[in-house]
C-alpha cells in the first residue's frame, strides 16, 4: 500500500476513466492511455479464487465446529452460583500464610525450580550440541547419512512438552527435582538442537575448509573453526531457552516433579488456600523477575 | 628427544588449553550445588530395580494401541484438543482486541500534540498491567483454579488458554500498533477522523499480516499447551494420556503420544504455511 502523492490524486476523476455511469469518459480520451489505473467496483464479498476469501471461511468454519462440538459449561460457569463459589474461592486465598517456616519452605522450592531449570539447560545445551553435530551438514561433500535420522529424533524430543515428559520419567526417575530437570532437559535437547544445528550449518565454511585442506580430523576442525564462530549465537540461545525453561521449571511440578509447582499441587490439593496463595505469589513474582531482567538485559544488550 | 619431534608436539599443543581447563571446572564446581539442590542422581535411573518397572513399561509401548473403538476414542480426544484451542483462541481475541484498543498508545489523540495527557496515560498504562498480569500467570496455574470452580472438562482449559493467550496477544498486538509507520494514523487524527476510522484506514492495513502471522503462531503454541492442560483435568489428549499413564498402559500411551507429534507437526506445518503466504 502507498501512501504517497499518488493516492491524493486518486481523488480526482483519472483521464480516460469510466464515468460514474459506467459509460466511457469522452471519445477522445479512449485513445490516450490511462494515467491512472481505473475505477473498479469493489470486489465481491466472497471470491473463489481469492485465498484470503478461503481462508477467512475455513476459520469460521473451524470456530463454529469448535463451539458446536465442545460441551462447555457456560451457564453453569455464568450462573450465579459460579460466581459465588468463585468469589468465595478467591477470599479462601486470604490471608496468605507468611509464617517464617512456610516462608522458607517456599524459598527453597524457589531455589529448587531455578536449579532444575539451570541444570536441565545446561544438559540440554550439552546433548544439544552432540546431536547438532550429526544433525547437520558441516561440509558440502559430506554424505551426512545420520542427518535424517538425528532431525527426526530431535523433533521428536521436541514436540513432547516438557510436563508430558515429567509424567513419562515419574515411572523411572521417582517422584522429586529429578524427574523434572531430566524432562526439561529432554525437550530442550529438541529445541537446543535443531537450532544448533542450524547454527553450525550456517557458519561460514572458509575456516574450517583450510583446516580441513591441511589434513585436521573432524572434531578438531569442529573445535578449532567452526565452534568459536558459533559460540556466541549458542550462548545466545541458551540463555533464551533459560529463561523459558524458569517459566516451564515453575508448574512442571503439578505432575509431581518438584519445584514450586510441586508445592502448589500439593497445598491445593490439601485445600489449604493460605499456603497456596504464599505459593502462587512467589510463582508470579518469580516469572515477573526473569521477564523484567530478560526484557532490560534485551534492551541494555541492543542499545 | 630430537628437535624435530619437540616442534611437532608444540605444533600440536592447544594454545588455549589453560583457559579451557580452567572454565571446565569452574563449570562443575558451580553445577555440584545444582546438582544437589535437584537431588540428581542418575545412578537411580539404573538401579536394577527401576530398570525393570522402566524396562517393563518400555516393553508395553510396542506394538502401540489399534483396535476401532479406541482410534475413535484418540480421534475424538485430539479433535477436542483442537476444538479447546480454537474456542480459547476465540475468547482470547474477544478479550484482547478491545483491550489492545484501550491501551495502545498508537490511537492517542492527547500525545499528538507532545505529551499524553495525564487521565489516557494512567488508564493506558493500567490496563496494561492487566495484561502483563493476565500472561505472567501460567496457563497451567490458571486451569487448576477453573478446575476447582468449573469442575473437570474443556470449560476450564477454554477458559485458562483464554486469559493467558488473551494477556499475552494483548501485549503484542498493541507492540505491533505501536511499532509501525505512525504517519497516516496522525494524519487521519489530526483531520478529526475518529480513532476506529483511524485504526481501519491508517492502523490495519500496514499491520494486517503481522498481526494476523502472529495470531496463527500464538494457535499453534495453543494447541501445543491444550495437551499440557488436560493434565490437570482440562479434557482432550491430555487427560487420555495421563489416564493411561497412570495405568501403564505403554500401548495406548505410544499411540497418544505419535498421534499428538502429528497434531503438533501438522499445526506447525498449517502454521508456517500461512505465515508464509502472508509474507
Amino acid at each position: 500500500m502507498t501512501w504517497g502523492p499518488q493516492a491524493r490524486y486518486r481523488s480526482l476523476p483519472p483521464k480516460g476513466a469510466l464515468s460514474a455511469f459506467g459509460r466511457p469518459g469522452g471519445a477522445d480520451m479512449q485513445t490516450t492511455p490511462a494515467a491512472n489505473s481505473p475505477y473498479r467496483l469493489p470486489p465481491p464479498l466472497f471470491n473463489a479464487r481469492c485465498r484470503g476469501c478461503w481462508f477467512v471461511a475455513a476459520v469460521l468454519l473451524l470456530v463454529v465446529a469448535s463451539f458446536a462440538t465442545l460441551d462447555l459449561q457456560w451457564a453453569q460457569f455464568l450462573s450465579l452460583d459460579a460466581a459465588r463459589s468463585m468469589g468465595r474461592f478467591v477470599a479462601e486465598f486470604f490471608p496468605p500464610d507468611l509464617s517464617p517456616a512456610f516462608l522458607t519452605k517456599v524459598g527453597w522450592g524457589t531455589l529448587e525450580t531455578l536449579a532444575m531449570s539451570a541444570l536441565g539447560t545446561v544438559l540440554a545445551a550439552v546433548a544439544g550440541l552432540a546431536l547438532a553435530l550429526p544433525a547437520s551438514r558441516l561440509h558440502a561433500g559430506q554424505r551426512a547419512w545420520a542427518r535424517p535420522p538425528t532431525r527426526l529424533l530431535l523433533n521428536a524430543l521436541r514436540s513432547v512438552p516438557e510436563l508430558v515428559w515429567a509424567a513419562l520419567l515419574l515411572i523411572s526417575a521417582g517422584l522429586g527435582p529429578m524427574a523434572g530437570t531430566l524432562a526439561l532437559a529432554m525437550h530442550t535437547t529438541g529445541v537446543l538442537g535443531r537450532l544448533f544445528s542450524e547454527a553450525v550449518e550456517n557458519a561460514s565454511p572458509g575456516p574450517a575448509d583450510a583446516l580441513r585442506t591441511q589434513g585436521v580430523g573432524p572434531l578438531r576442525v569442529f573445535l578449532y573453526a567452526t565452534l568459536p564462530q558459533v559460540l556466541p549465537q549458542l550462548m545466545s540461545y541458551t540463555l533464551y531457552r533459560w529463561e523459558n525453561n524458569i517459566r516451564a521449571a515453575a508448574v512442571l511440578g503439578v505432575v509431581g516433579a518438584g519445584g514450586l509447582g510441586q508445592l502448589l499441587s500439593f497445598h491445593m490439593g490439601l485445600f489449604q488456600m493460605g499456603k497456596t496463595a504464599t505459593v502462587l505469589a512467589a510463582m508470579l513474582l518469580l516469572v515477573a523477575l526473569v521477564d523484567g531482567l530478560s526484557y532490560s538485559s534485551r534492551r541494555w544488550l541492543t542499545r | 628427544m630430537s628437535s624435530h619431534t619437540l616442534a611437532r608436539q608444540a605444533a600440536l599443543r592447544d594454545p588455549a588449553w589453560a583457559g579451557r581447563v580452567f572454565w571446565s571446572s569452574a563449570a562443575l564446581v558451580l553445577l555440584w550445588p545444582l546438582a544437589v539442590a535437584t537431588e540428581f542422581r542418575p545412578w537411580v535411573l539404573f538401579e536394577p530395580a527401576n530398570v525393570k518397572v522402566s524396562a517393563q513399561f518400555i516393553k508395553t509401548f510396542f506394538p502401540p494401541a489399534g483396535g476401532t473403538e479406541f482410534l475413535a476414542m484418540v480421534a475424538r480426544e485430539a479433535w477436542r484438543t483442537v476444538a479447546i484451542a480454537t474456542v480459547g483462541m476465540t475468547l482470547a481475541l474477544v478479550l484482547a482486541v478491545p483491550l489492545t484498543l484501550l491501551s495502545t498508545s498508537a490511537l492517542s489523540v492527547s500525545a499528538l500534540s507532545g505529551r499524553m495527557a495525564r487521565g489516557p496515560f494512567w488508564l493506558r498504562q493500567g490496563l496494561r498491567w492487566l495484561l502483563i498480569v493476565l500472561r505472567s500467570v501460567p496457563e497451567l496455574v490458571w486451569a487448576l483454579v477453573f478446575v476447582r470452580v468449573v469442575g473437570l472438562g474443556p470449560t476450564a482449559g477454554v477458559l485458562a488458554i483464554a486469559l493467558t493467550y488473551g494477556g499475552m496477544l494483548g501485549k503484542v498486538y498493541g507492540e505491533i500498533l505501536e511499532s509501525g509507520e505512525a504517519h497516516p494514523t496522525h494524519a487521519l487524527l489530526r483531520n478529526g477522523s475518529g480513532r476506529l476510522q483511524a485504526l481501519f484506514y491508517g492502523l490495519l492495513p500496514q499491520n494486517a499480516a503481522e498481526l494476523t502471522s502472529y495470531t496463527v503462531y500464538r494457535w499453534e503454541c495453543a494447541i501445543r499447551s491444550s495437551v499440557v492442560l488436560g493434565f490437570v483435568g482440562a479434557g482432550g489428549l491430555g487427560q487420555q494420556l495421563d489416564t493411561s499413564m497412570k495405568m501403564f498402559n505403554g500401548g495406548e500411551v505410544a499411540t497418544m503420544l505419535l498421534v499428538f507429534m502429528a497434531l503438533v507437526a501438522l499445526a506447525d506445518r498449517v502454521s508456517a504455511g500461512l505465515r508464509k503466504a502472508l509474507g
